[in-house]
């Protein structure tokens, strides 16, 4: 095992990607410095500026051009320096990238990577900090990763880059810098392949993105009252593994799913319309959904943290769901560090 | 262009007996254009094109009964019916995609362009846009970066005067889409889109010059846009042109008459060409007309490639 960050993490999955196979290059805004992230330091060193190509700030212009390389058979692997702004570059992938396949019947393929970074909590205000992933949920066509480890990061970049098709994939920039343990050698994840990540009878709990460790972090506190949770980290939201989702709902009987996005439209209501209608007959309590509050992200330290669902919501939830009182004695988390 | 007038004429037909669906946008009157450019292009180069494609496609080497086939919706067609006509797709020409969106094209023709130049091959890549396109942002921003990255690439605007509905006048001030990229210092030109003899003579240099690393430049092709925005426009927003007026500017007629005087051909090799044109189409719609429509199976299975 070796330590390190999810940051370093994707930058050496990059770097491997891009030896073993001259058609990855990287673009994007500042990559050859490394981005505000550090997540493409270093890489120029090694591959040059025509493999790791900073670009204007054009997010339209740098999603196209990505499109028309991996249309003509390079696999590029675009930067798009925060979720905000892609919404400059949706015609792009929404219109271009994840219709090229099926509008030519299939004569071209878009083997595109974006990778782009999302989610609040480091005072960055309305439009660096929201969580935009279930937009490209909703477009046939794009496959979305959003994992929440070091390892997952590492494993999912190494697949979407081998897939033929445009994958985003949504980091979290408070994941970023935690100190983690991954393989020394990182086997590729599959797409689509959920992570059970603690088993419990009691209660499922499917968190993304930075709510997987506030989920760990709720479930160790639970444990210690004597009530047994199950996480699941789906990592990959388009092909969701709802399979995993339903099987554990069917041991539990009750499930809570913990997103940052607002609540209003997001994959949260998706994966729970899905796991009811599978799962029916197994359910217990009402589906319980952990989220943002409907309203944009305010920069104020006081109002982003009492907008930021954490680990004592998610604690909420699942009490809830078993029909237990809130906020009772003996169930206290501290406060999330940021 | 004998071709592609045949085809679009043809098309305007079937549009109006309800055997094409959909949004058709005509071309005719604009075909020197397509054919003058694709006419200069290998099948290795790339070409882009937007929501008025059909000249390009053709001209591009894309045969005419997967053409018609596509724009009937039916499973023979180019994309096995799935794309239509504004998203024409012929990748063993070189045709790499259209789209409906006005300008969407233009950064990945910039991007093919970057894949030659990264495998070191000499291949160029061409986008057609509109003069509509030219006020986008996305514009802008490919320009920039397709002279800073020193691509080969060659902007091809069909310069018809209205953007939809509505003259070019109401949408700016800038009357030549060329002077767009003064500040750049590339190559460009406004040329008579309806002088097949003078678009060819243009972009065979900057095709010559793109191929040999000397980077993109934008042609400006003056055209006249024959029918309406789409087929079914009422089209009341522009007058008429005679037909007097129309028969001095026409294309066709006029490379035509070029060729007779310089005697490239005789009159009947002319009119060889124009029944060709015709018996070709006739046989393409015949073709597409046995060609069933997709299954809803083959959609569902094309929307990611395995």
């Amino acid at each position: 095992m070796t330590r390190t960050t999810y940051a370093r993490a994707i930058g050496t999955a990059l770097a491997t990607a891009m030896r073993d196979d001259e058609r990855v290059f990287v673009l994007g805004e500042d990559v050859s410095a490394g981005g505000p992230f550090t997540i493409t330091r270093g890489l120029v060193d090694e591959f040059g500026k025509d493999r790791v190509r900073d670009t204007p700030i054009s997010e339209a212009a740098i999603c196209g051009i990505a499109i028309g390389a991996a249309q003509s058979g390079l696999r590029p692997v675009l930067e798009i320096m925060y979720i905000d702004f892609l919404t400059l570059a949706l015609d792009q992938l929404a219109n271009m990238a994840a219709k090229a396949h099926f509008m030519s019947g299939g004569q071209l393929s878009v083997p595109l990577v974006l990778r782009t970074q999302g989610g609040a909590g480091q005072r960055a205000g309305a439009q660096h900090s929201q969580s935009l992933e279930s937009w490209l949920c909703h477009v046939p066509g794009l496959k979305v990763v959003m994992p929440s480890r070091a390892v997952d990061a590492a494993g999912l970049l190494a697949s979407a880059i081998a897939d033929p098709n445009p994958v985003v994939m949504v980091e979290n920039k408070t994941l970023y810098f935690r100190s983690e343990e991954v393989p020394d050698t990182v086997e590729p994840v599959p797409l689509g392949q959920a992570a059970v990540l603690r088993t419990g009878r009691d209660v499922t709990v499917v968190a993304l993105s930075g709510l997987v460790p506030e989920a760990l972090h709720a479930a160790d506190a639970l444990a210690a009252d004597g009530i047994e949770v199950t996480v699941i980290d789906p990592r990959t939201l388009v092909p969701l593994d709802l399979d995993t989702i339903v099987a554990s709902v069917r041991r539990t009987g009750r499930l809570v799913i913990a997103h940052e996005a607002v609540r209003d439209g997001g994959i949260g209501a998706e994966i729970a319309a899905a796991t009811g209608r599978a799962a029916f007959d197994h359910l217990d309590a009402p589906i319980e959904r952990v989220a943002a509050p409907f309203e944009p992200i305010a920069v104020s330290p006081v109002a982003e943290d009492a907008y930021l669902p954490r680990a004592p919501q998610i604690r909420d939830a699942v009490l809830r769901t078993l029909g237990r009182e809130l906020n009772r004695e003996g169930c206290r988390l501290p406060r999330p560090t940021a | 262009m004998w071709r592609i007038r045949a085809f679009e004429e043809r098309l305007a037909q079937l549009k109006r007996a309800d055997e094409v669906p959909g949004l058709i946008h005509l071309s005719i009157g604009g075909e020197a254009v397509a054919a003058a450019v694709c006419g200069q292009l290998r099948d290795t180069d790339v070409v882009y094109s937007g929501h008025r494609p059909h000249g390009h496609v053709i001209a591009k080497g894309a045969a005419l009964p997967e053409t018609m086939a596509e724009l009937m919706g039916r499973a023979g067609g180019l994309c096995q019916g799935l794309g239509g006509s504004m998203h024409l797709v012929d990748t063993e020409h070189g045709m790499f995609g259209a789209t409906g969106v006005v300008g969407g094209s233009l950064p990945l023709a910039l991007g093919s362009a970057l894949a030659a130049r990264m495998r070191g091959e000499d291949a160029v890549a061409v986008v057609f846009f509109g003069d509509g396109a030219a006020q986008s942002g996305i514009f802008a921003e490919s320009v920039n970066i397709a002279v800073l990255w020193r691509l080969p690439v060659i902007l091809v605007c069909e310069n018809n005067g209205f953007a939809e509905f509505t003259p070019r006048s109401a949408h700016t001030t800038v009357e030549r889409v060329s002077d767009l990229v003064a500040p750049w210092a590339i190559p460009a030109a406004t040329v008579d889109g309806n002088d097949a003899e003078a678009i060819w003579a243009q972009f065979g240099e900057m095709l010559r010059r793109a191929r040999d690393g000397g980077g993109p430049a934008l042609l400006e092709a003056l055209t006249h846009r024959l029918r309406g925005h789409y087929e079914g426009d009422p089209d009341r927003y522009r007058e008429a042109l005679s037909s007097e007026e129309w028969q001095r500017r026409d294309p066709i007629a006029r490379l035509q008459s070029a060729a007779l005087a310089r005697g490239w051909f005789g009159e009947d090799e002319a009119k060889t060409a124009s029944d060709d044109a015709a018996s070709t189409v006739d046989e393409a719609v015949a073709w597409a007309r046995q060609s069933p429509p997709p299954t809803p199976e083959l959609a569902s299975s094309v929307v990611y490639a395995a």
